[in-house]
């Protein structure tokens, strides 16, 4: 057990917890943050993903340790319902989800995206969205969602 | 009219639609939301009936404790089935308050507007609302024959202004998915699977488990392995541990020989199929015409594929004093629960099955199973809930597959070209391997490995319509000498189930490619060809409108670049889809979809972006099925295990697709879910032959599959 201090959408944690802990575990389990998705756990779907010092990482498999002192930013720390963040809310208005279990891990890499590049074409899109997986097969809905947050975001 | 076949079963109109007194309505059905906006098409209906607001209404889905025995969410039956049923329902009460606010205001019902939960008359200026007049009692009775629901010039929401419902929970992630799931005191549970299908343990020194922090139970029933602790990373550690440390006798092995050759040398039982029914008699000998100037045939394969959800399987259970409560994502909560009482050997009132929405499940997956991991895992802890979760080698390697198929197709043309006789034959597994009540045998996983194993129960060839192998196996042509077989074969080695669109998938792709391979046999335009043999208005109409969008766009053809499309009709009874594809085939037999077309009528639309998604999202599975995957085994067990041994479709492979909408406002709605899975894959391999010159009759279209066919052609 280790003594961990990490940064959650502002709010700042003393964590005392097994150090080995995949950071998403205690995400969901210790700060009651469900809307970051546990996929598969190897890094490969995206589902996890959440933002670490403005990049989009995987949450599902690296140590909670490799995240102390680390600024990190889930799904729920960039909106809420009463007050949908730009992204969140052109995927409201492009209905962009099905089961929209992978959602929140593709809105998380997508901000990562916008937050640098405000004016990205659809390729640098699907590059950014590239081990993100959707299986229902919402892929043009979510394009549009995040083509239509870009535009939104620059006026 | 017709009542819908739901309200057969549960024709009271209290089980299906209560007004409160926060003048909300709730609305129960017996079937659950997959992600295919099935919510909101209920909403809509009602909201639409009973002129209120759709904010007004709450859909609770399948519940074991209350809401009507639907049986399962599936087949693209329930707009038809329980849509409709809540469609004659909110009519009927539409009529009830109605008729009881003329009596109550002494005006004609002619006379009386309704407007969100009120009733009101403008001559007199009297008003009354739904609640008064139902003065919060039950309405008792029944929904009869002489219900006469909204025309649909009278609609104000039907296909127009329909609410998107859910989102901002779900992009927010406040959406409750039974991963999420959150009791006080709750327990971690996972599961240690065998390393294969017929490992059996041998040996598990269980004292090392014991040892792992947080590890509070040991489940160990015959080769049934659960580990239960209190945090879920240690449950998560603690199985690998557990999974290290267990010692299995491997000795029976899987046969691995190839699919398509098990396929046709396995015993099976074979069956005519006659206007879309199996019947149970002697398939007739294959009778070619005297006339018959040119004889073609082909054979189509398709290999296993997987549900893939992206959300593992999950559930809760709790065993308390009076019952046990189970959570699961399940396709159906009735049945479940008779295959759970049957493994558990109790009443089936005595377990209570509510569905919480897991990620997209695309068929029969893991919930199932998992119910049963979870109830298995919280016997030992009465009182204590305990959320069980697949890891994803779990749901990669025990999920039920889409069965291997292989389809033989035989044509024998006149001199001119024309079809004399078509013949028919699909070789597969089941597709319909469901778990319910099956006595003292088993469909869910866990059963098999208990330390009182139960049996699969045997197969049965099913024959209903356009059913499991025979599904869309009967061709919507205007073919006058037809013979269609299916071949339900033994002894295959993969554990399958049903998978969106089940038979369908694989017979239209063959039926379709096999079309223009006819259409090409005697220098026809395809579209043409087909259209000689089409009478229903209906499939021409969305034949013509892909083909001629396909047509309008791209006309200068690069190298390389190709266009083919496909048409079906999901079950000859659903929802008509034609798709066409434009692609580029490279030197190195990689395929790169640029745009597709989709053109669908599935009757009336009740709500056009959740049908557009549902056909869209079909497109893009099945041809991600079609260029990407094959689950792989070897005689130890599955090696697709993951995403990287089972890749799937990507952001960058996905074309630019554009929809039409045929809205057949007078229609019956029809189901749309499954309707564009056979026609894709189709119409990429027409698309590759109109690129390359190249048949493509195996699935998946991989780069290596595509050299391979070159190198055979």
């Amino acid at each position: 057990m280790g003594n961990i201090r990490i940064n959650v959408n502002g709010c700042e944690h003393q964590l005392e917890v097994d150090e080995r802990t995949p950071l998403i575990y205690i995400l969901r389990n210790d700060l009651g943050l469900k809307g970051t998705k546990l996929g598969c756990g190897l890094e490969q779907c995206g589902a996890c993903k959440v933002i670490v010092d403005g990049k989009a990482v995987f949450s599902c498999n690296s140590p909670v340790s490799s995240f102390a002192n680390c600024s990190v930013t889930t799904i729920e720390g960039i909106g809420t319902a009463e007050k949908l963040h730009p992204i969140q809310k052109s995927f409201v208005k492009e209905k962009a989800a099905q089961c929209g279990y992978c959602i929140p891990g593709i809105i998380m890499a997508a901000k990562a995206l916008l937050d640098t590049t405000p004016c990205p074409d659809k390729e640098m899109v699907c590059e950014a969205l590239a081990d993100n997986l959707c299986r229902c097969g919402t892929h043009p809905q979510i394009l549009k969602a995040v083509m239509r947050a870009a535009s939104e975001m620059r006026k | 009219m017709k009542l819908s076949s739901s309200l057969e079963n549960n024709p009271d109109i209290d089980s299906w639609l209560q007004f409160h007194s926060d003048g909300k309505i709730t609305v129960s059905t017996g079937k659950v939301e997959l992600g295919q906006k099935l919510i909101t098409a209920f909403t809509v209906i009602v909201a639409e009936e009973l002129d209120v607001d759709p904010g007004r209404i709450i859909v609770i889905t399948a519940d074991t404790s209350g809401s009507p025995n639907e049986g399962y969410t599936a087949g693209s039956n329930s707009m038809e089935s329980s849509g409709m049923a809540l469609r004659q329902v909110s009519a009927k009460v539409r009529q009830v308050l109605l008729e009881k606010a003329s009596q109550q205001l002494g005006v004609q019902v002619e006379n009386l507007n309704l407007n969100d939960g009120e009733i009101s008359c403008s001559l007199t200026n009297q008003s009354v609302t739904y609640l008064e007049l139902t003065g919060g009692k039950n309405f008792n009775i029944k929904v009869s024959e002489d219900v006469v629901p909204k025309s649909h010039d009278q609609y104000n929401l039907i296909g127009k202004k329909v609410p998107g419902i859910g989102y901002e929970e779900l992009v927010t992630g406040a959406t409750t998915f039974i991963q999420d799931l959150e009791f006080p005191g709750m327990l971690h549970a996972r599961v240690v699977r065998p390393p294969g299908y017929n490992a059996r343990l041998q040996e598990l020194n269980e004292k090392y488990v014991w040892e792992m922090p947080g590890v509070v139970g040991v489940v160990v029933d015959g080769s049934f392995l659960s580990v239960v602790c209190e945090r879920e990373e240690q449950a998560v550690r603690a199985s690998k541990k557990m999974s290290g440390l267990a010692i299995w006798d491997e000795s029976k092995e899987i046969n691995t020989e190839n699919i398509f050759s098990q396929l046709k040398k396995n015993n099976r039982q074979s069956l005519p199929v006659i206007k879309g029914v199996a019947e149970l008699s002697a398939v007739p000998s294959m009778k070619p015409p005297q006339n018959s100037a040119k004889t073609i045939s082909a054979t189509y394969q398709r290999p296993y594929h997987m549900h893939g959800s992206v959300g593992p399987s999950a559930a809760m259970a709790l065993y308390d004093d009076q019952e046990i409560k189970v959570w699961s994502h399940s396709q159906g909560v009735y049945p479940l629960r008779h295959a759970l009482a049957d493994v558990l050997g109790i009443e089936e009132d005595m377990i209570h099955v509510v569905h919480v929405p897991g990620a997209g499940c695309y068929g029969h997956n893991g919930a199932d199973d998992a119910a049963l991991d979870a109830v298995l895992a919280a016997r030992a802890f009465p009182g204590k809930p305990v959320l069980l979760k697949w890891e994803r080698v779990d749901e990669h390697s025990w999920e039920p597959y889409g069965s291997a198929m292989q389809i033989e197709l035989k044509a024998n043309l006149d001199k001119s070209g024309k079809v004399l006789y078509w013949n028919h034959e699909t070789y597969s597994d089941t597709h319909l391997k469901r778990p319910s009540s099956h006595g003292k045998k088993s469909r869910l996983l866990a059963s098999w490995h208990m330390q009182l194993p139960k049996q699969a129960p045997q197969v049965k060839p099913i024959t209903g319509y356009h059913s499991g192998i025979h599904r869309n196996a009967d061709p919507i042509y205007d073919f006058k000498d037809r013979r269609i077989v299916k071949h339900l074969v033994e002894n295959l080695p993969l554990r399958v189930s049903t998978l969106r669109s089940l038979g369908a998938y694989a017979n239209v792709f063959a039926i379709e490619s096999f079309m223009d391979e006819l259409a090409h046999s005697c220098g026809r335009n395809p579209l043409e060809f087909r259209m000689d043999y089409l009478s229903d208005y209906r499939a021409k109409a969305v034949l013509e409108a892909a083909v001629e969008k396909a047509n309008s766009r791209i006309s200068s053809k690069s190298e390389g670049h190709g266009r083919g499309f496909a048409l079906a009709r999901y079950k000859n009874a659903k929802c008509y889809a034609a798709v066409a594809v434009d692609l580029l085939v490279d030197d190195y037999g990689s395929i790169k979809l640029l745009r597709a077309v989709i053109a669908a009528d599935a009757g009336q639309v009740i709500d056009p972006d959740g049908f557009r998604s549902q056909l869209e999202g079909g497109l893009i599975q099945s041809a991600s099925w079609t260029l990407k995957e094959q689950v792989k085994f070897d005689e130890k067990g599955i090696t697709s295990q993951d995403w990287e041994s089972y890749p799937i479709i990507t952001f960058a492979d996905v074309p630019e697709i554009e929809t039409i909408l045929i809205d057949r406002k007078d229609s019956p709605v029809l189901g749309a879910g499954e309707a564009t899975q056979g026609p894709t894959a189709a119409a990429i391999s027409n698309a590759v032959f109109d690129a390359v010159g190249l048949r493509l009759r195996r699935i998946p279209f991989t780069p290596e599959m595509v050299l391979e066919a070159a190198a055979e052609a």
